[in-house]
C-alpha cells in the first residue's frame, strides 16, 4: 500500500520541473521508509499511547478532584466574592491521612511501572537498531561543510556533492566528518540523526527498505545558511545504484562543441577551478562541490534550487542572492564566456 | 545619605513609625542609587526581567512573522539568527532565572519573618550587574552585534574562525554579568533562609516556597561555575588564542557541549522548582488546606535538585558516545520524572480533599498541570536514546521546552503575580480582566506550540530562518504565528491590568486571600520594616493554626537596623545583628564591574587595569564608617 | 529565652532576645554561610578545570601534547610548603580573633601577610617553570587555566588580608572585625586546600 502511493504520487511528484514541486519530497519520521526509521517509530508509538494514557488518566483525575473540590466548597459557603471567607480545614495537621498518603504511594508506584516499561523499550529498540546486519554494506564518507554536503563511495571510486544515493534492501554505512563546524545528518524516513563533528569521525548505519527520494536536512545549527542545507537522498534497486555508480565513477567526457570548449577554457581560467573539481580536468580544487556529474544532479546550491540552466547562470552571477554566507564568490561573467560556460556545465552528465 | 539618628526608646514616637524610618531607603536619586531594601531591590529586579520578558517575546514575535510563509524574504540569516539567539539568551538568562530569584528575594524575609535579607548590599550590586549585563547586550544588539550562534552557541562556529567580530565575545561576557548576579542571589537567599526565619520556624516548619527557593540556590551554585568556566575559555581561545575547543591543537569540540549542558540542564530545573513553590502556595490557600504530603515534596524538591545534574547527556545524544554511559543518562532522565509525579499526586490529592476557591491565580496553576504534564512527558519521549535522534533538534524540541518552560514557569509566574499582587501593592487585580488574560493565554499558547510536535516529527528542523514551500509545513506554521499574537495581547492584557489596578484595584488589606503563611500577616504593601512586631512560629501555617505564646520577638531596636539570627535547623534565637545602611558603592563598584568586562572584550589588557577600579570601590564599599562601628561597639554583648 | 524587665502579660506573649550577643563565629554567623557558598561556587569550578584537565589528557595520544617536558618541579613544590606553612599565622590569627585578641589578630596579619607576598614572588618564578605557553596547545591552555584561576585566588585574598590587616591596625575596631577575620582565615584555608589538587594535576598529571 505504502509503496504504491508512494510511486503513483510522490516520485511523478518529484520528477516535476516546478521549483517546489522537485523538493517535495518526503522528510519524515512518521513515514519510515527503511529499518532503522521504522524500528524507532514503533517505539515512537508505544511511547506516545503510554504517554497518552498518563496524561488521560492525570487530566481526568484533576477534573474529577476539581468537582469534589468545587461541591465540599459550595457545601461548606464559599462565596464567590473576593476574599475566600472559607475558614480552613486543619483537620491534617492532627491526624494524618493514611488513606491519602496511600493514594499518592500508590499514584507514585504505577509512574515508576511506566518509566520502567519506558526504559526498557527503550533499551531493546536500542539492540535492535544497533542489529542491523553489515553484510555487503555500501560504505559512504559524508563531509559536512558550510553550508553542503560532500559525498564520497570510497569503493566504488565516486565523488560527488548534495546527493545521495543507496540501493534499496542494502546496508549503508555512513562515515560523518565535517571540514568547518558541526553539522547533523537526519534522514529522517531512514534513520535518526547524527552529528558530524569536526576532529572527530562519527558513523551511522541505514537501509532503505523502499525506493524513493527521502529528504534530508542539516539537523544542527550551523551558521547562517542552516536552513538551506539539504541533501536528497535517492533509494533506488540495486541494480540502478550499480549503473548510477558506474556513471558516476567517470571522468568528464571531452566537450564536444566549441562552445562547451570554450566553457571549460573558462572554468579553468576564472576563479573555479581553484574550488571545483571537474574528474579528467585540470579543475581541481577541493574547497567546493566536485562538479563532474552536476548536470545529472537534481537540485543546485545543497537542496536548494531546481537544477536548470537559469538557475544555473543566477547562482553563478551572484550566489550570495539566493545563499548569503556561501563561500563561493559572485562571478559576473562576460554574456558569450557565461553561454560557453553553462554550455560546458550542462554537458557534465 | 547618613541614616537619620532616631534616639530610640527615648522619643514617644509610634514605633512603627520608628522602624519605617529606620529602614526606608534615603530619598533623592542619589538615595535610589543606593537602596538597599530587599522590596526596592527585588521590584527592580522584577520590573527589569519583565522588560526583558517582553522584548524577548518581542523578538520571538519577529521570528514568527519570518516563519509564517515559506521562503519569506522579510527578515535575512543574519537578522534572524541574532533573534533567535537573543530570544533564547534573554528568555533565560536574563528573564527566568532573574525573575524567580527577584520574587524570592521579595518574599522570603516576608515568609521567613524577618526584615531584610542577608548581605542586602550584595542584593544590591547583583542587580546592578544584572541590569547593566542585560542592557550591554541589548545595546550590542541595536548597533548590529547581537550574538549570532546560538544561546548554546556551540564551538566552533562560536569559535574566532567562523564567528569572528565582537558578537560572541559580547554573549560570553554577558554570560559573566548575569552568572555573577545570579550566584551572589543565590547566596543571598541560602544565608536568608538558614539563618534569618523567624523564632520556632523549623526547617521542617519552612513553607515550601522556601524550600523550592533553598534547592534551586543550591543547584545555581553547583550549576552556573560549569558555564562561566566554559565561556571564560570560550573567551580566551577567541580573544588570547588558548585552544581549549580546537581538536586541530588538542583540544575538543565536544567539551564545550559538555560543560555547557553540565549547567544547561540544571538551568532547566532552576527555572521549573521554584514555581513549584509557588503553586505549593497557591494551591493550599486555594483548597482551604494544608499540603498533602509536605515531608514528600521537601524530599521531592531535593531530589529534583540532586538528579538534575545527572541529565546533561541527553542533550547530547546524538554525538557520538558510549551506548552505555546513554543507556546510564537515559534511566537518570527518566527518574527525574518520579519525584515530579510524587509533588503532582499531592497537589491532586490536596485538591481531592480541599474546598475550591476558583480564583484566577488558581487557573493559571491549573493550567500548569495540563502543560507541564505534556511537557513532562514529551520529556519521557526526549530522554530515550533512540527517539532523541528523530526528534533532537527539530520543531518537536522546539514544543516540548515551551511546554515546560512556559508551563513550568511562565504560567505559575503568572499565578503567582496575581496572588502576590495584592501583598506587592495592597490592591487586588482584576479578577475579570484576569480571566480573559489567562484563557487568551491558554489558547494562543496551545495554538502556537502544540502543532509543533506534529511539524517537528513532520521533518522540520530547528533554528531555520526560512523553510520550502512544498513540504506540508506552511499551515502550522501561519497557525503558530497566529497563536504567537494571541500571547502577545494576553501579554498586553496583563501589563494594563496590573497598570490599572496599582491605582483602582479593590483595596487589598493583611490577606485578602484568607493564606496560611506568614508574609500575609505583614501590611500590604509592607512598611520598609516588614512587620512592626517580629512574630514567633509554631506551626507550618501560623496564620491558620491557633495562637500560642510567645508570638512576638522583643529586644530588637527599631530605631537601628537591628534583626535577631536564629539557628539554622531549629531557628532558636541565636544572636542579634546590625545589618549595613544604604550605600552607593554596590552601584558604583557594579559600574566599575562592567567597565572591566566590557573593556576585556576589546583588549585583554583589561583584566589588568580594570581590576584596580574595581578593586578600590569593592574596599570602599566594605570599609566601616566609624559612627557606624563605634555605635554597634558600644552596644556590643560578646559571645 | 529571659530577660524579665517588663510586666507579667507582655512577658507571656514575648520572645525576650535582648541579651543575645551582638555577633557570633562560625557557623552561628551569616558571614561563615556566605563563605561557605562562597567556597561551594570555586570549589566546583576547580572541579571542573582539573576535569577538564583530564578529559583533554584522555583525548589526546601524548600529554604533554607537544612533547614539551611536563612543568619543573622546585617551584611549585618550594611554593606548596609555603602555602603550608602559612597555615600557621592563618590558624593563629582565627584563634586569636575569636578571642577577640586584638594585638595577637594585628601580628599574625602581618605574617600572613608577609607569607601571601612570599607565595606571590614564588608564583611568579613558577609561571616561568611551566614549560608551556596558553597558547601552544590544549594543554598549554588547561595548565594555565588552572594556575591561573588559582593565582586570581592568592590574589583576592592577599587584597582581602591587606586590606583587613590596615583596618584592625588604624580601627575602626568592633565585634563584626574580629568575626571578618575568622572568616578570612577560613578562606585562606580553602585556597590552600584548592591548591593542593591543582598542584597534583599540574605537576603530575603530566608525568603520570
Amino acid at each position: 500500500m505504502f509503496r504504491l502511493v508512494l510511486s503513483t504520487v510522490v516520485l511523478p511528484l518529484a520528477c516535476l520541473p516546478s521549483g517546489a514541486a522537485a523538493q517535495a519530497v518526503q522528510q519524515s519520521a512518521l513515514r519510515p521508509a527503511g529499518v532503522q526509521a521504522a524500528t524507532i517509530f514503533s517505539l515512537w508509538n508505544f511511547t506516545l499511547a503510554l504517554c497518552a494514557a498518563v496524561f488521560a488518566a492525570i487530566v481526568l483525575a484533576l477534573c474529577v478532584a476539581l468537582w469534589r473540590a468545587h461541591k465540599a466548597g459550595r457545601a461548606a459557603g464559599a462565596s464567590p466574592g473576593l476574599a475566600p471567607d472559607l475558614a480552613p480545614d486543619l483537620a491534617s495537621l492532627q491526624q494524618p491521612e493514611r488513606r491519602v498518603h496511600r493514594a499518592v504511594l500508590w499514584g507514585t508506584a504505577i509512574a515508576t511501572v511506566g518509566l520502567v516499561m519506558l526504559l526498557v523499550a527503550d533499551v531493546w529498540t536500542g539492540r535492535m537498531l544497533a542489529r542491523l546486519p553489515m553484510n555487503e554494506a555500501v560504505k559512504v564518507e559524508l563531509t559536512g561543510h558550510q553550508f553542503w554536503w560532500e559525498v564520497r563511495y570510497p569503493e566504488e571510486g565516486v565523488t560527488t556533492a548534495n546527493e545521495l544515493h543507496v540501493p534499496v534492501g542494502r546496508p549503508v554505512v555512513v562515515t560523518l566528518k565535517s571540514r568547518d563546524v558541526i553539522h547533523t545528518l537526519w534522514v529522517p524516513n531512514l534513520a535518526g540523526k547524527r552529528d558530524m563533528i569536526p576532529g572527530r569521525t562519527t558513523t551511522i548505519a541505514l537501509r532503505a527498505d523502499q525506493p524513493g527520494v527521502y529528504r534530508a536536512q542539516c539537523a544542527e545549527f550551523c551558521g547562517l545558511q542552516h536552513a538551506l542545507m539539504a541533501l536528497p537522498v535517492t533509494a533506488v534497486a540495486p541494480a540502478q545504484f550499480a549503473r548510477w555508480t558506474q556513471a558516476r565513477g567517470k571522468v568528464a567526457p571531452e566537450p564536444a562543441t566549441d562552445s562547451r570548449r570554450l566553457g571549460r577554457d573558462v572554468f579553468v581560467r576564472a576563479a573555479c577551478a581553484a574550488c571545483h573539481t571537474v574528474a579528467g580536468t585540470m579543475a581541481n580544487g577541493t574547497l567546493g562541490p566536485d562538479l563532474t556529474h552536476l548536470a545529472s544532479r537534481p537540485t543546485l546550491a545543497a537542496g536548494m534550487l531546481p537544477n536548470d540552466r537559469a538557475n544555473l547562470q543566477a547562482w553563478i552571477v551572484d550566489p550570495h542572492r539566493f545563499k548569503l554566507g556561501a563561500n563561493m564568490p559572485p562571478s559576473p561573467l562576460p554574456a558569450r564566456d557565461m553561454h560557453a560556460l553553462l554550455d560546458y556545465l550542462e554537458s557534465l552528465e | 545619605m547618613s541614616r537619620p539618628e532616631i534616639a530610640g526608646p527615648a522619643s514617644p514616637a509610634d514605633p512603627a513609625e520608628v522602624l519605617e524610618q529606620t529602614w526606608r531607603d534615603p530619598p533623592g536619586l542619589w538615595g535610589r542609587l543606593s537602596a538597599v531594601n530587599h522590596k526596592t531591590i527585588a521590584a527592580r529586579f522584577l520590573y527589569a526581567a519583565f522588560a526583558f520578558f517582553v522584548l524577548g517575546g518581542i523578538l520571538a514575535l519577529l521570528m514568527r512573522l519570518q516563519l509564517a510563509r515559506p521562503d519569506s524574504r522579510l527578515i535575512g540569516p543574519d537578522l534572524y539568527n541574532q533573534l533567535f539567539t537573543m530570544h533564547g539568551t534573554t528568555m533565560m538568562f536574563l528573564f527566568a532565572v532573574p525573575v524567580m530569584q527577584a520574587i524570592g528575594i521579595w518574599l522570603l524575609p516576608l515568609m521567613l519573618g524577618t526584615r531584610t535579607v542577608a548581605f542586602p548590599r550584595m542584593n544590591a550590586f547583583a542587580f546592578w550587574i544584572f541590569l547593566f549585563g542585560g542592557v550591554m547586550l541589548f545595546a550590542a544588539f541595536l548597533i548590529g552585534m547581537g550574538p549570532d550562534a546560538g544561546w548554546f552557541a556551540y564551538v566552533p562556529l562560536a569559535n574566532a574562525d567562523y564567528s569572528p567580530g565582537k558578537r560572541i565575545d559580547i554573549w560570553a561576557q554577558m554570560i559573566t554579568f548575569t552568572e555573577t548576579a545570579a550566584l551572589m542571589e543565590a547566596i543571598v537567599i541560602i544565608v536568608t533562609i538558614f539563618k534569618m526565619r523567624a523564632p520556632g520556624m523549623t526547617l521542617d516548619r519552612m513553607p515550601l516556597f522556601a524550600w523550592a527557593m533553598l534547592v534551586t540556590s543550591f543547584i545555581v551554585l553547583f550549576a552556573m561555575p560549569a558555564v562561566m568556566l566554559a565561556s571564560t575559555a570560550l573567551i580566551t581561545d577567541r580573544l588570547v588564542d588558548t585552544h581549549f575547543y580546537d581538536p586541530e591543537l588538542g583540544g575538543d569540540a565536544l567539551l564545550w557541549q559538555h560543560l555547557f549542558w553540565f549547567f544547561g540542564h540544571p538551568e532547566v530545573y532552576l527555572i521549573f522548582i521554584p514555581p513549584l513553590g509557588v503553586i505549593s502556595a497557591i494551591i493550599a490557600t486555594f483548597s482551604r488546606r494544608p499540603m498533602v504530603g509536605y515531608r514528600a515534596m521537601v524530599l521531592s524538591l531535593i531530589a529534583t535538585g540532586f538528579l538534575s545534574f545527572g541529565l546533561w547527556v541527553h542533550h547530547m545524544f546524538a554525538t557520538s558516545l558510549p551506548e552505555l554511559g546513554k543507556t546510564f543518562f537515559t534511566a537518570a532522565s527518566l527518574m527525574i520524572a518520579i519525584p515530579t509525579a510524587v509533588q503532582i499526586f499531592c497537589w491532586l490529592a490536596t485538591l481531592w480533599t480541599g474546598r475550591l476557591v476558583l480564583r484566577t491565580p488558581l487557573l493559571f496553576v491549573l493550567a500548569f498541570f495540563v502543560i507541564l504534564l505534556a511537557g513532562g512527558l514529551t520529556g519521557l519521549m526526549l530522554a530515550s536514546v533512540s527517539l532523541d535522534t528523530q526528534l533532537h533538534d527539530t520543531y518537536f524540541v522546539v514544543a516540548h521546552l515551551h511546554y515546560v518552560l512556559m508551563g513550568g514557569a511562565v504560567f505559575p509566574l503568572f499565578g503567582a503575580f496575581y496572588y502576590w499582587y495584592p501583598k506587592f501593592t495592597g490592591r487586588m487585580m482584576s479578577e475579570k480582566l484576569g480571566k480573559w488574560q489567562f484563557w487568551l493565554f491558554f489558547t494562543g499558547f496551545n495554538v502556537t506550540f502544540f502543532p509543533m510536535h506534529i511539524v517537528g516529527l513532520e521533518g522540520m528542523p530547528r533554528r531555520v530562518y526560512t523553510y520550502p514551500d512544498g513540504m506540508g509545513w506552511n499551515t502550522i506554521n501561519l497557525g503558530a504565528t497566529i497563536g504567537a499574537f494571541m500571547i502577545a495581547t494576553s501579554v498586553l492584557l496583563f501589563i494594563v491590568n496590573a497598570w490599572r489596578s496599582r491605582r483602582r484595584g479593590a483595596l487589598a488589606g493583611a490577606d485578602p486571600w484568607g493564606a496560611g503563611t506568614l508574609e500575609w500577616r505583614a501590611a500590604s504593601p509592607p512598611p520598609a520594616a516588614n512587620f512592626d512586631v517580629l512574630p514567633v512560629v509554631h506551626g507550618r501555617y501560623p496564620l491558620w493554626q491557633p495562637a500560642a505564646l510567645p508570638d512576638r520577638v522583643a529586644g530588637i531596636d527599631p530605631g537601628l537596623r537591628e534583626v535577631l539570627l536564629t539557628s539554622v535547623t531549629a531557628a532558636e534565637p541565636d544572636h542579634r545583628m546590625l545589618m549595613p545602611s544604604p550605600s552607593p558603592w554596590p552601584f558604583v563598584t557594579a559600574l566599575a564591574t562592567t567597565v572591566f568586562f566590557v573593556a576585556s572584550i576589546f583588549t585583554p589588557w583589561a583584566v589588568v587595569w580594570a581590576t584596580l577600579p574595581v578593586a578600590i570601590t569593592a574596599t570602599l564599599w566594605f570599609w566601616p564608617r566609624r559612627s557606624e562601628s563605634e555605635q554597634r561597639h558600644q552596644r556590643e554583648v560578646r559571645p | 529565652m529571659t530577660g524579665p524587665e517588663k510586666n507579667g502579660e507582655e512577658d507571656e506573649r514575648c520572645l525576650h532576645v535582648g541579651h543575645l550577643p551582638t555577633f557570633a563565629f562560625g557557623h552561628r554567623s551569616p558571614m561563615w554561610w556566605g563563605t561557605l557558598g562562597l567556597v561551594a561556587i570555586e570549589s566546583t569550578v576547580f572541579a571542573l578545570v582539573i576535569v577538564t584537565y583530564f578529559y583533554l589528557r584522555g583525548l589526546a595520544d601524548a600529554w604533554p601534547l607537544s612533547g614539551s617536558p611536563p612543568p619543573d618541579l622546585l617551584w611549585g613544590t618550594l611554593n606548596t610548603a609555603v602555602l603550608l606553612l602559612s597555615m600557621i599565622p592563618n590558624e593563629m590569627a582565627r584563634r586569636a580573633a575569636e578571642r577577640l585578641d586584638l594585638r595577637r589578630v594585628r601580628t599574625s596579619l602581618i605574617w600572613c601577610m608577609a607569607f601571601s607576598v612570599a607565595f606571590l614572588a614564588v608564583r611568579a618564578l613558577e609561571f616561568t617553570a611551566l614549560n608551556c605557553a596558553w597558547d601552544d596547545d590544549a594543554y598549554g591552555s588547561v595548565v594555565w587555566m588552572m594556575m591561573g584561576l588559582h593565582t586570581l585566588h592568592l590574589v583576592t585574598d592577599m587584597w582581602d588580608s591587606g586590606v583587613l590587616a590596615v583596618l584592625m591596625h588604624t580601627g575602626p575596631i568592633d565585634g563584626k572585625r574580629f568575626v571578618d577575620v575568622s572568616e578570612n582565615a577560613g578562606y585562606w584555608y580553602f585556597v590552600v586546600g584548592s591548591w593542593l589538587p591543582v598542584y597534583a594535576t599540574v605537576y603530575f598529571g603530566a608525568r603520570m
